[in-house]
């Protein structure tokens, strides 16, 4: 498969075929998961606390049980009390006391939004007016929204139990700092002290949401034997069979969850928030319930990425060099613990060579929906206040901001933050190839500015398994438990046509129910081409090797003396030249005789390539309305290898459009009450199609040993450079250094006055 | 409460269905006629994933009493094809990668359908103004803008030819 | 549960009647605020009064000159008329503004006036125009100037009983012209952070007489007489430009909201007062 240059060859990797789930996408077809109908179903709806924070004294559901039409009530007496036990999704994770009472809340509401009770009647109306007859009996009690107010040290205690864990002198104090993380390397002080210059800032960056555009919902057919369907669309459908299970003590086999079409997650669906409520509305109306979420639910009590503060200090020598690096910050968990410190923490200097660094990093539950993944969780806001130092050392010192990142970044054998050397990573490809970039030359008119910025995600592992079965005509099927959320099915089939040597259009990739396929892991992390496809191209290659082995009885010969060549078998044996192909394998060897030919392969890859980014962003800034307007970027990536590349090029593109919606225009906004004020598409500002210009992209390809094709996983990388390219080039457009986001016109024109 | 019984067209068919009078356009149609390709983002008209077509015209259905829709005629994304033949936005929409997730999709392809009915050669800026209305949270709406484009060429030409 | 009714009156007696008859009634035109609010629990409209099916209250006619525009045209529709687009070009601007393109093919003119939103962004720039509407109650019909209409957030002066059927819009003489302009975080799809509609009469060269409109800078929308003073007997200059911009941020009662500071607000509005005057005076100039 090699040509001259030694670049492998392939006929279906790196071609763009139109995806196997295509047609019904652009038909109205698909079934999303508010789309789903089951005989019988009713309609349940959730009753959210409009407090921040507040006590429940007590609930009376008797008017509301009584409405007709009603069929059942749930409040958080009706789940099982939990013991303790923390629990790894994949994209983050947590204790599984806390997902229980963010499903419904128990003896505290902790955030506006936050489930108290729940209804299910025969029509969605009537378990809307349902609602309005139950009465909660509310002790408010003070709220804090604020992440630099929550560490106050009079700051409103949201759980009485919490201790800061990882502090050097442990303390007895009840705090909202959930814990403390450090990383280090030399000493960072006498690094900073080495330096020629050092640049240092405080910044700061609201909370946002993955803004995925389907609101979560699902139906549940809990069965009189203990027996529970679950259709529901979320980056795991094995997630939500364990966690549901966990939480109502269910036996995980006696739940079976098909995983409907999901209409976006970016992390966002990686964590639970109606399943459990359902199984318990079905159970006790006996009736199938459906539960949806509404817009504002989604903003109010799904999963924002934190906010965070961050201090940052860097310095580097005369010749650009850096010595040390000091990067303190704390992110905002929302009301229970977990923000992402961890992994903030290793990406926030992971694409420089510094001798000398202290990373610190603190978790801080507030008032406010329980953060969840959102692509890179954790780490792009870091990557801000670290990129936009960096910016500043390379104008201070008077080098170009490619060079000065060439003289600095990372590449093979380097130490990774985990400590162990990197492999193939083509950070130095990608700045080469974006000196050279027309971007990078093109002149800029008045008012304008370009800036650049890097980022780096370590990229997920994790288990998956896939099966791949070969039908009596030759045609193939795929099956993975691997949500598909970009296209993954059609990178599935394309890596066995690959490995089969059978057309893309001869395999058939699905996504299979949890009680039809052996567990996987939740699409997330960048994993799923990685380690599902890695599984795929096992299983595909277990699947040749019997058809090899078909053949070498077919023809009488050794195993060994068969070759599988494009697609064939190929007798090597001398005078038995001879040649079978998939049809004929299929057909002649009669599976009915000897039986189908199908194989599975499971995998728990350790070794995901890394993610690494940069971007080149213009803008123009309205001097006088602070407006921005985004005019030109290039997004470059080293992607290992691009298995789809038109898939690959989106999810650039979609991170990057992401970033610059984080960077410019949207945040969370708290009323007094610690409401949330902006939980709607109005004032939640995501770009539109208008603000945006063509996002063009560039894929470097530096294959990933590690699997079969050299992929890396690409969707968490682009959202890292965003925030830090786009606050560069609005810090050269006006000459002041932005260090809040998001970047609003107002905010805009503030800075710049304060810097007058 | 009594339920109002609508009349209309949908996709060329005659529907009739029965809805109450502040039930939505949007929930009629996925809920009484389990056309459910017209999907609800947000329930206020902010992010397009609702859009049909009303008497030709594209509107938000979450914003359309039902009732309104007495003796008119709406389209969906249902009705785009003809029969199994993909309309040529459906078929550059695929060949672009212009949807990941696939959820804004069809509002998209009704917007874009309306556009290119009134406007066959819009420009880049034309396009992206036109769907403003309509969200989509995965692509960046780079494949989007060259899908609608790459169908609006086909259009002209088969226009041309026709 | 009291669900609404819908009603699809004939006429715009029957309508009053209707609307009489039940308090809590409301008038649906476009029905892009109305089903949002009802929606949201914000309003519980006892019956919904669909007024586009009455004769005479879609469409534009010509009226003294000027323009008579039906409430329940839609903002879209205002595009198709030649004639009004020449006249009143920041009005139909403004007004296509709101929004979507879903969103206008439904929203009206009359119902972002009678939603009485200080941020609506066809209300300054009518007001600039001097446009009047007809509003046809129990007691018969009134004509009275759009400004009248908005009380504060959300509340009219209609009495109960009472819908606007029609807006209009005067002459314009051949020298004239008009311009609104937003400020919006996006390029689409935003509520205005502060908004400015401008009209001017020029001659030869010289503001004959201007009227500057505020929106989302007070509880209502703004017309500010000494911002159209400091232009009239000028060719706008930077003096005259700077007067008015300095009558702008002095009219300017802003609050500070999830949309926008209070002081970001009337520094804007003086901004975008400023640029709209000089697009109107170079329309004015190019009509002459």
């Amino acid at each position: 498969m090699n040509d001259m240059s030694g670049k492998p060859q392939y006929r279906v990797v790196g071609t763009r075929p139109v995806r196997p789930d295509g047609i019904d996408k652009v038909t109205g077809k698909a079934v999303f998961s508010a789309d789903h109908f089951v005989a019988g179903m009713i309609y349940g709806a959730i009753l959210r606390s409009p407090h921040a924070h507040a006590r429940i004294r007590s609930i009376d559901v008797s008017k509301a049980a009584a409405l007709p039409g009603v069929q059942a009530v749930v409040t958080g007496a009706d789940f099982p009390t939990l013991q303790s036990l923390e629990v790894e999704l994949g994209e983050g994770g947590g204790n599984i006391v806390d997902f229980s009472r963010n499903c419904m809340a128990r003896d505290k509401v902790y955030y506006d939004g936050h489930a108290v009770a729940a209804v299910a009647a025969t029509t969605l109306a009537i378990a809307t007016e349902a609602l309005e007859l139950i009465t909660v009996d509310y002790e408010v009690l003070p709220h804090v929204t604020d992440l630099a107010a929550a560490m106050a040290p009079d700051a409103p205690i949201l759980h009485d139990k919490i201790r800061t864990k990882g502090l050097d002198t442990p303390s007895d104090k009840p705090t909202n700092i959930t814990m403390r993380y450090v990383k280090q390397h030399g000493d960072a002080a006498a690094g900073l002290a080495r330096a020629k210059v050092v640049a240092r800032g405080s910044f700061s960056s609201a909370p946002v949401h993955q803004g995925y555009l389907e609101p979560q919902a699902c139906t549940v057919s809990y069965n009189a034997d203990g027996q529970v369907l679950i259709w529901a669309s979320s980056q795991g459908a094995f997630m939500i069979r364990t966690v549901t299970a966990q939480i109502l003590n269910i036996p995980i086999a006696d739940i079976r969850v098909t995983p409907l079409e999901i209409g976006g997650g970016f992390g966002g669906k990686t964590v639970i928030y109606l399943e459990p409520v359902a199984v318990l509305l079905s159970k006790k109306s006996g009736r199938p319930v459906r539960l949806a979420m509404s817009r504002s639910d989604v903003f109010r009590a799904t999963g924002p990425a934190p906010g965070t503060v961050c201090d940052v200090a860097i310095g580097a020598d005369e010749n650009g060099i850096l010595t040390g690096a000091e990067v303190i910050f704390s992110g905002s968990a929302g009301a229970f613990p977990g923000s992402g410190t961890h992994p903030a923490a290793i990406c926030s200097l992971a694409c420089y060579k510094i001798p000398d660094y202290y990373i610190e990093g603190q978790d801080v539950v507030t008032n406010m929906a329980c953060t969840a993944a959102y692509r890179s969780p954790g780490a792009p806001p870091i990557i801000f206040a670290v990129e936009s130092v960096i910016d500043e050392l390379a104008n201070t010192l008077g080098i170009d901001p490619i060079d000065f990142r060439l003289r600095n970044a990372v590449q093979e054998g380097d130490p990774s933050p985990t400590g162990t050397p990197f492999g193939p990573i083509g950070l130095k490809e990608i700045l080469e190839a974006a000196k050279v970039h027309q971007h990078w030359s093109e002149p800029l008119g008045p008012n304008q500015g370009r800036g650049i910025a890097a980022g780096y995600w370590p990229n997920f592992g994790g288990q998956s398994t896939a099966a791949v079965s070969l039908t009596d005509d030759g045609t193939v099927i795929v099956t993975t438990g691997s949500p598909d959320i970009g296209g993954s099915r059609a990178s599935m089939a394309m890596m066995a046509a690959e490995v089969i040597g059978l057309p893309y259009e001869n395999v058939r990739a699905i996504v299979a129910d949890t009680s039809s396929i052996g567990y996987s892991m939740l699409t997330g992390g960048s994993r799923t081409t990685f380690a599902t496809g890695k599984a795929v191209v096992e299983a595909a290659e277990k699947v040749v090797d019997e058809m090899r082995s078909r053949a070498a009885q077919i023809w009488g010969v050794d195993g060994s003396e068969v070759e599988w060549i494009d697609g064939e078998a190929s007798c090597t044996a001398p005078g038995k030249e001879a040649r079978l192909t998939i049809k004929q394998i299929a057909g002649k060897t009669g599976m009915s005789v000897k039986g189908p030919i199908s194989a599975e392969s499971t995998v728990n890859p350790p070794d995901p390539g890394p993610g690494i980014a940069v971007q080149i962003v213009d803008v123009e800034v309205d001097p006088d309305t602070g407006t921005v307007t985004v005019l030109r970027v290039t997004a470059l990536q080293d992607v290992g290898r691009a298995i789809h590349p038109s898939y690959v090029e989106g999810q650039m593109q979609g991170g990057v459009v992401q970033g610059i919606g984080w960077a410019l225009n949207e945040g969370y906004v708290f009323n007094a009450k610690g409401q949330l004020d902006n939980a709607g598409f109005l004032d939640y500002r995501i770009p539109v199609a208008s603000d945006l210009p063509m996002i063009s992209t560039v894929m470097i390809e530096v294959p990933w040993p590690s699997h079969p094709f050299g992929v890396k996983g690409v969707g968490e990388a682009p959202i890292c450079p965003p925030m830090g390219a786009v606050a560069n080039a609005v810090s050269a457009a006006t000459g002041v250094r932005m260090r809040h986001l998001p970047m609003s016109p107002d905010r805009i024109l503030s800075d710049i006055a304060a810097a007058q | 409460m009594s339920k109002i019984l609508v009349s209309t067209t949908v996709n060329g068919e005659a529907q009739e269905f029965a809805c109450d009078p502040s039930t939505s356009l949007l929930d009629a149609l996925r809920t009484e006629l389990h056309l459910t390709g017209t999907k609800e983002g947000c329930g206020s008209g902010d992010c397009g994933a609702c859009t049909v077509s009303l008497d030709g015209e594209m509107v938000c259905s979450c914003l359309v009493l039902a009732a309104e829709a007495e003796g008119r005629s709406i389209g969906t994304v249902e009705g785009i094809a003809e029969g199994s033949a993909l309309h040529p936005l459906q078929t550059r929409f695929l060949e672009h990668a212009a949807l990941q997730c696939g959820f804004c999709t069809p509002g998209f392809l009704v917007a874009a359908k309306s556009l290119l009915e009134k406007n066959p050669d819009p420009d880049e800026t034309e396009i992206r103004y036109w769907l403003a209305g309509n969200l989509c949270r995965c692509t960046g709406y780079d494949k989007i803008v060259r899908a609608v484009q790459h169908a609006a060429a086909d259009l002209r030409q088969e226009r041309t030819v026709a | 549960m009291t669900s609404a009714t819908y009603h699809a009156p004939a006429s715009v007696a029957e309508a009053v009647g209707l609307l009489s008859a039940n308090p809590a009634a409301k008038v649906i035109a476009g029905g892009t605020d109305l089903i949002v609010q009802t929606r949201s629990g914000r309003v519980k409209p006892s019956a919904y009064v669909d007024i586009k099916r009455i004769a005479g209250v879609s469409g534009i006619r010509a009226f003294e000159g000027g323009f008579a525009i039906g409430a329940a045209t839609p903002c879209t529709a205002l595009l198709e008329d030649a004639a009004l687009c020449a006249a009143w070009p920041g009005v139909i601007e403004a007004a296509n503004l709101i929004g979507s393109v879903q969103v206008r093919n439904r929203a009206t003119m009359g119902g972002n006036l009678c939603n009485a939103s200080p941020a609506a962004d066809s209300v300054p720039a009518l007001i600039a125009a001097g446009a009047t509407c007809v509003v046809a109650g129990p007691g018969g019909e009134r004509v009275v100037p759009v400004s009248a209409i908005p009380a504060s957030p959300g509340r009219t002066s209609l009495a109960p009983g009472e819908f606007v059927v029609e807006i209009r819009l005067p002459a314009q003489p051949a020298n004239a012209s008009d311009a609104y302009l937003r400020a919006i975080p996006r390029t689409e799809m935003d509520i205005a952070v502060a908004g400015a509609g401008v009209a001017l009469v020029m001659e030869g060269g010289v503001c004959k007489s201007a009227r500057v409109s505020l929106g989302a800078v007070a509880p209502t929308v703004l017309l500010v007489e000494a911002a159209g003073a400091a232009l009239v007997g000028t060719t706008l200059d930077d003096a005259a430009l700077d007067a008015m911009g300095e009558a702008v941020r002095a009219a300017c009662k802003p609050i500070d909201d999830k949309r926008g500071t209070a002081s970001y607000r009337t520094h804007t509005a003086a901004v975008l007062a400023r640029r709209a005057a000089l697009i109107a005076r170079d329309r004015a100039g190019a009509k002459a």
